[in-house]
């Protein structure tokens, strides 16, 4: 009995570099490796190589002119644009949500989880058609727009409108969860040590949650720019004023220019391998692990001062 | 400076945590807060910080006279010690020391020297000076709690209350940093309150112990005071293990079986249900019944391992009765498992119902 204590202790210290003890048959560990890769390599890397190979398929020029062609620019900046206002209003609305949420009980607190989901839960052609319903000339408030001389509909104010809907979840998604987590312990010792409200804020709250921010924000900024549906519902696509990227790559490709067509996709395709880059790094600085010190410590230091 | 609390009460939806609370705890005091999860012990801690509010209009605190149920737990000047440590994570240990002082409004705030310095004071003090530039995370679970020691007494707070300071410590970490509170305490003398759920640490500790229960204070007392008059049931089972032998009122004795105690004045409950309570160290084991009043057992474990040797025996009736002895005592006895003998009480205390004499 003993001899087999042993045995098993050494093989364990052993292949403590290795595999752990309990694992698949290589045959199988394979397998689903390949399996994996292979599809991987098929339904995303080529498609994704697809989207360059297409887009310098008559050269560089060609590529660089269909960049610069008035449209795409217009394109480009409305964009930038629409991310630049939904990603700092989500951000606001996300870290009040979270904080409401997160640290107080009030009524109706379960109903605001819900919604914060329902972007998710919606398909994003429905969110834009609702946007019709309610702003469009038909709509409720259309009449009354209408009068005052206000466009939403087919004009860059619904865009906006129907990005902030569709990006409204991701930035509370990510700071909600920590928040509860990690409680109220933290404000409460500020506040007790002297801290005002803002400078519990910024000085411990905002701190504590500011990697899960900005990975929120990196995410809704990724969707906020590749946004199709809901975008395309409201946009009229009226080229160079209303067409975002995706709906000029759409217009591009319906009228047959594949090479503008991809050369446009290829900057949503960089946006994308950028916004994984920056993703990976968030969650590696966010996660990156301190040497913790064995308790013993504490007995050596005290035990000094005898 | 002294607190002092005046019914207190605190209800949370349907859970009353608080109920009826008084409370005074003179200047310069170590005081511990003791009573099982639920007692409110917590709560009122967190009263008395003015994190949390008393009932609407119930009672009031007051520090040095001063009634301070108005303000905001940020004007209260309390230090406050967190049972997680509740350490700024991103911030140095320095910067955490460094915090109170630095969110204080220009015209109060030191100057950056003079920050340095009290900080460098106060590492010195918890004996963490090479560690200032640290991460909470990188320090051990004792060192933590120091950290946020010293974080709170840098603010120079009028009190210092302290939320199960030692509940996330390993047990020897725990003594250690325990001994190490009641000599820092001895050289700072700021009024202090800690809440604890372990009945050896507030005995040890504090210079008066408050025992809690379901939201009331079941006594307020020295250790000694508490540990050997308690007040209630509550108490005498809380502070430690206790056999309880149940029988019944005969003219002026209380009667548990073969064994008899007097019990002046209990002639008035005659017939009436009575609990004698013994504590494991109160008990004599006799090899011989002689001529003393005593209750044949039949010893069922011996315990040797430790400063007392512990007895498990099982009376007649098949009760189960716990004795600690010396181990001189337990030499001298020379027992054995399934011996059959003789306890007797040097101590006891008789409950008649709600009435204890």
């Amino acid at each position: 009995m003993a001899g087999t204590i042993a045995f098993r202790t050494g093989s364990a210290s052993s292949g403590a570099a290795g595999r752990p003890a309990i694992t698949e048959p290589a045959p199988v560990r394979w397998a689903l490796i390949g399996v994996s890769l292979s599809f991987l390599g098929l339904f995303l890397l080529i498609p994704l190589a697809g989207v360059f190979v297409e887009a310098f398929r008559k050269g560089a020029g060609a590529f660089f002119a269909a960049l610069r062609d008035p449209a795409a620019l217009a394109a480009v900046k409305l964009t930038l644009l629409v991310a630049a206002i939904a990603v700092p209003v989500n951000c606001v609305f996300g870290l009040a949500a979270s904080w409401a949420i997160a640290k107080f009980n009030f009524v109706g607190k379960n109903l605001l989880i819900t919604l914060i989901d329902l972007p998710f839960a919606v398909s994003p052609v429905i969110s834009g058609l609702i946007y019709i319903l309610v702003y469009g000339l038909h709509g409720w408030l259309g009449p009354f727009l209408s009068a005052h001389d206000i466009e939403i509909i087919f004009a860059v104010p619904g865009i906006v409108l129907a990005t902030l809907f569709v990006t409204f979840p991701f930035v509370a998604r990510e700071v909600i969860p920590l928040m509860q987590v990690q409680g109220n312990d933290d404000e409460e010792a500020a506040i007790t040590l002297g801290a005002g409200g803002l400078q519990t804020f910024f000085r411990v709250t905002l701190p504590n949650v500011k990697w899960a921010v900005l990975y929120g924000v990196i995410l809704c900024n990724a969707r906020a720019m590749g946004e199709f549906g809901a975008v395309s519902v409201v946009s009229g696509h009226i080229r160079g004023k209303t067409s975002t990227m995706p709906l000029h790559v759409e217009i591009l490709y319906n009228e047959y220019n594949f090479v503008a067509a991809f050369a446009v996709a290829s900057l949503l395709a960089l946006l994308a391998l950028a916004t994984l880059a920056l993703k990976s790094f968030v969650e590696w600085r966010s996660r990156r692990p301190f040497a913790e010190a064995p308790d013993a410590a504490v007995l050596e230091d005290l035990s000094h001062e005898h | 400076m002294s607190i002092e609390v005046r019914n207190i009460t605190k209800t949370f939806g349907r859970f009353t945590a608080l109920c009826d609370v008084s409370l005074s705890v003179p200047s310069g005091q170590l005081v511990a807060l003791l009573g099982p999860s639920g007692s409110g012990k917590t709560t009122l801690l967190r009263v008395i910080a003015g994190l949390e509010h008393p009932d609407g209009g119930s009672g009031s605190v007051l520090f040095h006279e001063q009634d301070v149920a108005g303000q905001h737990a940020r004007d209260r000047h309390v230090g406050f010690v967190f049972q997680h440590y509740a350490l700024f994570k991103h911030m140095t240990v320095f910067d955490n020391i460094a915090f109170g002082l630095t969110v204080r409004p220009r015209h109060r705030r030191p100057g950056r020297d003079e920050i340095r310095r009290k900080v460098q004071d106060l590492l010195r003090l918890i004996q963490l000076e090479n560690l200032a530039n640290r991460y909470p995370s990188q320090l051990s679970g004792g060192q933590r709690q120091r950290v946020a020691l010293a974080r709170a007494l840098a603010v120079e707070p009028k009190v210092l209350l302290l939320d199960e300071p030692f509940g996330a410590l390993d047990a020897r970490v725990r003594q250690e940093l325990r001994r190490w509170l009641r000599r820092l305490h001895d050289e700072i003398h700021v009024t202090s309150l800690f809440v604890t759920h372990d009945q050896e640490e507030a005995l040890e500790v504090a210079d008066r112990v408050v025992v809690m229960n379901a939201g009331r204070i079941e006594q307020v007392g020295t250790p000694d005071e508490v540990f050997h008059q308690p007040a209630t049931e509550f108490v005498l089972n809380f502070l430690g293990h206790v056999n309880v032998f149940r029988g019944r009122v005969q003219q002026d004795r209380v009667v548990f079986g073969s064994l008899a105690v007097d019990a002046p004045g209990a002639a008035a409950a005659e017939g009436g249900e009575a609990k004698l309570f013994v504590r494991p160290h109160e008990l004599d084991i006799l090899v011989h019944p002689g001529r003393f009043d005593c209750l044949p057992a039949r010893v069922t474990r011996i315990q040797s391992a430790g400063p007392f040797v512990k007895l498990e025996l099982l009376t007649e009736d098949g009760q189960p009765v716990h004795v600690e002895l010396s181990h001189d005592r337990s030499n001298r006895l020379g027992l054995h498992e399934n011996d059959t003998v003789y306890v007797r009480p040097r101590q006891s205390r008789v409950y008649l119902g709600q009435y204890s004499i």
